[in-house]
């Protein structure tokens, strides 16, 4: 496969703050276009920081990074990223943060307000459009966070443990949501968890990653098909994914005192 | 927060207010303080109605004054700030400065400051915007400093330009930071306006501002009417103080949670 056709290419990356120790080593990744990546391990594997270096918030210290063939930077007005809290501005309505990515752009106001209104009706938000984030429950908040990531139709998706902060009963729902948006968007993903399970859910490949410094320790492939329903979680071959991850990532964790 | 019942918000402030006069005249009675040192809450009444055209009139010359000063601390406040939040070394070389200039006692500069602005308005506008400015200022930067760092990151990432990033994100959330500096000006303009027309003299056509009246009352010995004075006075802050509560509710109550309702 010829460099055009991978959305992210990782070879032999590594990144270190400052002088300091090594948050990365050695890093080899080819994302394709459709995956639904998920990066799994203990804190301190680098997880989040494989994500901020594809979007371009911070530099790799060796090796060489292609994002959609070309710089992270550059291919940042083709990538959109979801923080682990939903980040809206506390001053915009749920309508108002939706549209600021296209207020940014300079989009006219008729058109991103079409826009916008239409991707809050697709995470199921437009009746709250005119409603501040203060008013708004943690997943609706997360939904708002999609719905403006969506606005500019990324081909790349960065999510780092969007639904982290959530119950178990939101956590999946927006699973499910997310991979009914995506039958839509085609976008591809890189995803960041701590859920084995919301992984194996979600993703087409998990990476398992170690900690000191953080690394690629193994990759799983998931091959059930999409589009995903939720009695999937149900199924034996789905536990005995889950059960394998598990297992993996037991074995990079730090055996502890 | 616990919930307090309305009609208390109001009723125990005129209670503790009367318990304060009542107060005022039983210590009169113990001590046996003579009405040139302390005169009745009575007599103050009578003086503050017997002055009151005064009063107002001066009240009204003082306001002036504050209220320049004011608006103009409030705005150059508000641009000395985006300066400073600019850039870290326009902050490191400015800064110090206007500690310097905050630091100096205004008393020491009021003669400078008659000597350049002149006697009359301009120098006790510049006198209220020398005292109510600095507030202004450190908070103003301090809360433009304090964005969010996920919300950097996210116009980052829409790659947003310095300009959109100042005026859509660093400026509306360092409102609630600048609201706090008016606040604290609010209560220092008045005060900066009274000492000014002390200091630096007469205005408005020689009818004069509070300040101008303590002085006056105070030659004369009209000690009544100089307790009147306070109290016009006092009135004159909660104005001040009660115009920016007014804005800042206008600003901040949709978003802001600081005005988390109870009931939520």
């Amino acid at each position: 496969m010829g460099l055009t056709e991978s959305i992210v290419q990782f070879d032999a990356v590594r990144k270190r703050y400052g002088s300091g120790p090594l948050v990365l080593d050695g890093i080899n990744l080819t994302v394709t276009p459709g995956d639904f990546l998920t990066m799994i391990g203990p804190s301190g594997c680098g997880k989040s920081t494989v994500l901020k270096l594809v979007a371009g918030l911070n530099p790799a210290s060796e090796g060489t990074l292609k994002v959609l063939g070309t710089t992270p930077k550059q291919a940042r007005d083709r990538q959109a990223f979801i923080f682990q809290d939903a980040t809206l501005l506390p001053w915009h309505t749920a309508q108002g943060n939706t549209e600021l990515p296209l207020r940014l752009r300079g989009v006219p106001a008729a058109t991103r307000r079409a826009q916008a209104g239409a991707m809050l009706a697709l995470v199921g938000l437009d009746k709250v459009a005119g409603y501040f984030p203060r008013q708004l429950s943690g997943g609706m908040k997360m939904r708002v966070s999609i719905a403006r990531a969506l606005t500019l139709e990324p081909q790349l998706l960065l999510l780092d443990e969007p639904f982290g902060a959530l119950d178990e009963m939101t956590r999946n729902r927006l699973n499910e949501e997310l991979l009914t948006i995506r039958e839509r968007s085609r976008f591809t993903a890189m995803f960041v968890t701590h859920s084995v399970s919301e992984a194996v859910f979600l993703s087409n490949r998990i990476l398992v990653m170690a900690a000191n410094p953080g690394r690629l320790h193994a990759e799983v492939k998931v091959d059930f098909a999409y589009p995903r329903r939720p009695d999937l979680r149900e199924r034996p071959e789905f536990q005995a994914k889950v059960t394998e991850v598990s297992r993996l990532l037991y074995a990079v964790e730090d055996p502890g005192p | 927060m616990k919930k307090t019942r309305p009609w208390l918000l109001w009723t125990l402030p005129v209670i503790s207010g009367a318990l304060f006069v009542a107060l005022w005249y039983g210590a009169k009675g113990v001590f046996n303080v003579s009405d040139w040192i302390l005169p009745t809450p009575g007599e103050v009444a009578v003086a503050a109605w017997r002055e009151h055209e005064r009063l107002l009139r001066a009240a009204g010359n003082t306001m002036l004054g504050a209220l320049a000063g004011f608006l103009l601390a409030g705005t150059l406040g508000f641009a000395t700030a985006l300066v400073l939040g600019v850039s870290r070394s326009l902050r490191a070389g400015l800064y110090p400065w206007l500690l310097v200039l905050q630091m100096t006692p205004v008393i020491v500069l009021t003669p400078i400051i008659v000597l350049w602005a002149g006697p009359g308005l301009p120098g006790i506008i510049t006198v209220t915007w020398l005292i109510s400015y600095f507030p202004i200022v450190a908070n103003m930067t301090q809360g433009l400093l304090s964005t969010d760092m996920n919300h950097v990151a996210l116009f980052r990432m829409a790659n947003a330009t310095r300009l959109q990033e100042m005026w859509l994100l660093r400026v509306p959330s360092a409102m609630p930071y600048y609201l706090a500096g008016l606040r604290i000006a609010a209560t220092l303009a008045p005060i900066g306006a009274i000492f000014g027309e002390y200091m630096v003299g007469n205005s408005a056509g020689g009818s004069g501002g509070l300040g101008f009246l303590v002085y006056v009352y105070n030659t004369r010995i009209q000690i009544p009417a100089l307790f009147a004075t306070a109290l016009t006075s006092c009135l004159l802050g909660f104005i001040f103080v009660a115009a920016v509560s007014l804005l800042n509710w206008v600003v901040l109550h949709q978003w802001h949670d600081s005005y988390e309702r109870d009931d939520h």
